[in-house]
């Protein structure tokens, strides 16, 4: 009779079955009956005017349906792309994007035409044939450059390249300065980098006419989102507009907006009565999906000699590309999480947007947290090597410890204890042994470093309460939970998995909270058309938000349970007790119900008076706080000084996300996380031409995406601190592997280079860089 | 302008006219309907597209159709074998060593070569032998875990699987 608990479980994940026998239904899987193709014609050039389009040759292409143009989509496509207005109180300057370029293009890869085919190889022949005239103009690269009074326009819309500027006071900092015995400055920065999800981006149109419907499929972390826009642009009303996201290859934020290819192909199926296919290739992906990162922070901070931080001022500059992402200025938060798990007088930030002729910067796993954890994790290394002392007590020293916790910009840390996971981490590595040893190699000319992060982050986007006044949004999650009247339950939500796990996950969660056998509940996600209206997944806020939405629904239906149980034993509904799914009236436990029998009298005869038939709920949670994950990551490493070629010797984490429903989840995210973090550190970088702006990192040749041999073993532990806003007791975990790497491989790598005297090092670390690091510090 | 070929997918033979510039990964994708290869680069990096051509893994995206006339082609979909899941996709569950999936199918193919070739792999030869296929989600940690548990399955020398099966009792997790 006893139902297990599956919360907390290591339960292996119901979707694999399908993906590892080659059964899922990704994007490019979708087939439909006299589906055409699109091809995109991209722009070669960083910064031009179009003077002209010549289509005749590419329309005369074998198998060629239509060639389109800006002046065939004004027709269809009602506005421009969406921008979110977040965080940016001050100085803001939104030029529109529509998503294909009519007479100027701002960005190598924007949009200038389509070739609708009868195939893939046959439009991909025709895009070649279509000519542009274009009249180069200079390209603004550098970021710096681009904010000076009289610098080249990105783009002639605009007054001038800044996209916000944007203070955020948090408390007297010259009175902070003033009492400081050090104040050191630092310029930090976080090169642009691909999210690279494996499974490019893609969609399938298909617009039925003289109906005004219309069905997308599209590889997103948002399918809500999109068809509120998309559909919205178009003219098809939400209820006519399906879109549906089945499996998603990766995201990493990188499929959180509504993209020009999605408009162009939706329009093109409705100008070409035809379903339409896009499929991005990798070297398009590399174009014209959007970055991540892409920030300078120039750094000042004061220090008391015991190590005490004061104060902090920072500047972070963004390049924000061409256009804005829909999410960019997201990534101010960066500003706002600047001072990290530390105690600080006053912090004083500032935040400027600069637009350049790139692709669009857009939240990128972590999206602002990264950058502050590695700009306030360098800061305090800096700061233990000015002073003398150990990066791990200057951390300990500094660290909050009541909770919650307001930090200088009123944001309130929910529950921590960093101590904690700093000591187990030391622990687990064994902090001393590590530290003679580097002495004993040292002394044989072998350099090897311990970089520490302790980080803390604000995830489970987001309370109203916040997002409203920051950008006029309520991030709620939704939920709608079905029992049906055999008992198995079908339960919908507004978030999207692609790669989380949230089918078996959810389905944990819902067995638990029902009652039910775990194998009853069915996880429905990723279709307009049988979810309820969510914002998506991303910002770690699936569990703590869509997971609390999932909760509401479930106690709405446990509370309707109660009072069929109550009708079906002539008892009051104060004394029906719920044991694990079982229904009883108080001190009778052997006469139970369980929810399957309830919820088959619900569709049945002879309800109490009033009450409605059926079992299920709909519910929308709207958080009462963000949630904040933290931990210890601290890495080891080897440099060699003749090649500066760096090798990982451990890499141990301890992480605290509350709660845990599915460990081995919990532990793939933090995995996939801690890589893509240690991949920024090491290897990956964006690079454009300086002068043309030419993309130079353009295919998976040019840009270095590990493998396997490069990638470490990672020793994970974690304590468990609950967060106290939700009942469920859970943060986030899909950002933070990624919010604390960089900088724990960074500062292993600093500290294993200070015998030469180097304080500082930039990502990437590559060998090139680290080597002549070393000779020019030999010299 | 086009050719004749003939191939055995999965135990299956079939013919087809084809254009002599189709890829291979194409042909198996659009025109035999087996979607389970996927294309994740156009470089030949990520090997996405791992299939077994005479058992020998090749990333098919870098093989003409015409070129694997008259071969017998092994897809993701074709390595369970009535029913029952070849061991390295056995692993691939038991492991977590997959998150989205989308790279999946080529690493069970390269790995289900490499254990062919070399049943009982050090950490180093897993990685010099899987170094042609990238994986975003999973940092890898779970890729080579599962890879040496395959290994030992298939030699009989497995240790219990170390994620519990679906349903089965499930002790809370401890901290
Ligand atoms: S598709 Fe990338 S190697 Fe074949
Ligand atoms: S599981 Fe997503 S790319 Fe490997």
């Amino acid at each position: 009779m006893a139902v297990t608990t599956m919360i907390g479980a290591r339960i292996q994940r119901r979707e694999d079955p399908k993906l590892i026998t080659g059964h899922g239904n990704f994007i490019d899987d979708v087939n439909l009956v006299n589906m055409a193709h699109m091809s995109v014609v991209r722009s070669p050039h960083a910064h031009a005017r179009i003077r002209s389009i010549d289509i005749s040759a590419a329309l005369a292409s074998k198998g060629v349906v239509a060639v389109l143009t800006a002046a065939d989509f004004k027709a269809v496509i009602g506005g421009p792309l969406p921008v979110t207005n977040a965080f940016v109180p001050d100085k803001r300057q939104v030029p529109e994007q529509f998503p294909i370029a009519a007479d100027e293009v701002a960005y190598a890869g924007e949009p200038v035409a389509v070739v609708v085919a009868e195939d893939r190889y046959l439009a991909d022949d025709a895009a070649q044939l279509v000519m542009v005239d274009y009249e180069p103009l200079p390209a603004v690269m550098d970021i710096e450059k681009a904010m000076e009074p009289g610098s080249p326009l990105v783009k002639s819309d605009r007054s001038d390249n800044i996209g916000w500027d944007a203070a955020f006071p948090g408390g007297d900092i010259d009175a902070a300065f003033a009492e400081a015995d050090v104040v050191l400055k630092q310029r930090i920065g976080q090169q642009r980098v691909f999210p690279t999800a494996m499974e490019t981006r893609g969609c399938v149109a298909d617009y039925i006419p003289y109906d005004n419907r219309c069905t997308l499929w599209t590889s997103t972390q948002v399918p809500h989102f999109i068809r509120l826009f998309v559909g919205g642009a178009l003219g098809v009303p939400e209820s006519q507009f399906r879109v549906v996201s089945h499996d998603v290859g990766g995201g990493f934020g990188a499929k959180l907006r509504p993209y020009p290819e999605e408009y162009l192909a939706t329009a093109a199926s409705k100008l070409t009565e035809r379903p339409v296919k896009w499929i991005e290739d990798r070297t398009e992906s590399l174009q014209a999906t959007t970055q991540g990162r892409g920030q300078i922070f120039d750094v000042e901070v004061a220090a008391k000699r015991d190590g005490t931080l004061l104060g902090l001022k920072f500047t972070q500059l963004l390049d924000i590309g061409a256009y804005h992402g829909v999410f960019s200025a997201f990534q101010v938060v960066a500003c706002l999480l600047g001072g990290g798990c530390y105690t600080w007088k006053a912090i004083n930030a500032r935040s400027i947007g600069v637009f350049t002729n790139r692709m669009s910067t857009d939240p990128y796993r972590g999206a602002g947290r990264p950058e502050a954890t590695h700009l306030v994790e360098r800061i305090v290394d800096l700061v233990a090597l000015e002073l003398g002392m150990d990066p791990a007590e200057v951390r300990r020293k500094n660290f909050i410890t009541s909770f919650p916790h307001t930090n200088n910009f009123g944001l309130v840390y929910d529950s921590g204890e960093y101590a904690k996971s700093l000591d187990r981490a030391m622990a687990n590595i064994d902090y001393p042994a590590l530290r003679k040893r580097q002495e004993e190699l040292r002394a044989k000319g072998r350099y090897t470093g311990i970089g520490f992060s302790t980080y803390v982050e604000i995830c489970g986007l987001g309370p109203s309460s916040a997002t409203a006044p920051a950008a006029g949004i309520a991030l709620v999650e939704s939920s709608m939970v079905r029992v049906h009247p055999a008992g198995s339950v079908t339960v919908s939500v507004g978030t999207h998995a692609h790669g989380q796990g949230h089918e078996t996950t959810f389905a944990q969660i819902v067995a638990d909270t029902l009652g039910v056998p775990y194998d009853s509940v069915e996880i429905r996600h990723g279709d307009t058309g049988d979810t309820p209206f969510g914002y998506g997944t991303y910002g770690s806020r699936s569990l703590a938000v869509g997971g609390m939405a999932i909760m509401a629904s479930c106690h709405k239906v446990v509370e309707k349970a109660k009072k069929l149980a109550a009708h079906a034993f002539e008892a009051s509904e104060e004394d029906i007790v719920v044991d694990q799914g079982r229904y009883s009236v108080r001190g009778n436990p052997g006469e139970a119900k369980a929810l399957a029998e309830l919820a088959f009298a619900s569709y049945g005869a002879g309800l109490p008076e009033g009450m409605e038939h059926g079992l299920e709920a709909v519910s929308y949670f709207d958080p009462p706080n963000f949630v904040w994950p933290f931990g210890c990551h601290i890495c080891a490493v080897e440099v060699d000084p003749e090649t500066g070629a760096v090798s990982i010797d451990r890499y141990v984490a301890v992480d605290d996300c509350g709660n845990v429903i599915n460990p081995m989840v919990v532990d793939g995210q933090l995995h996939g996380g801690i890589a893509q973090g240690i991949s920024q550190a090491l290897f990956e970088e964006v690079q454009y031409d300086d002068e043309t702006g030419q993309m130079l990192t353009g295919t998976m040749l040019d840009y270095l995406i590990p493998t396997m041999a490069e990638m470490p073993h990672f020793e994970l532990d974690r304590t468990v601190t609950p967060s106290p806003t939700n009942e469920l007791g859970v943060k986030g975990i899909g950002e933070a592997g990624t919010i604390a790497s960089s900088i724990a491989v960074i500062n292993a790598i600093t500290d294993a280079l200070t015998p030469f005297g180097i304080k500082h090092v930039e990502m990437p670390a590559r060998p090139d860089r680290l080597w002549s690091m070393i000779k020019e510090a030999r010299a | 302008m086009t050719q004749s070929v003939a191939m055995t997918i999965n135990g299956r033979r079939r013919e087809d006219h084809v254009e002599p510039r189709l890829l291979l990964v194409h042909y198996l994708r659009e025109v035999a309907g087996l979607t389970g290869t996927h294309i994740a680069c156009d470089t030949s990096q990520c090997g996405a597209c791992t299939v077994l051509i005479d058992g020998e893994a090749v990333k098919s995206c870098s093989v003409f159709t015409v070129q694997a006339n008259g071969r017998q082609v092994t897809t993701i979909e074709g390595l369970a074998e009535d029913g029952v899941l070849h061991p390295v996709q056995q692993a691939f569950w038991n492991e977590h060593g997959l998150q989205c999936g989308f790279c999946t199918p080529g690493f069970i193919m390269a790995a289900a070569y490499l254990l062919k070739q070399n049943p009982s792999p050090t950490d180093e030869e897993i990685e010099r032998g899987l170094e042609g296929n990238l994986c975003r989600c999973t940092g890898y940690e779970n890729i080579r875990k599962a890879v040496r548990s395959a290994s030992q399955a298939m030699n009989g020398t497995a240790a219990e699987p170390s994620a519990q099966l679906v349903g089965s009792a499930a002790a809370p997790v401890e901290d």
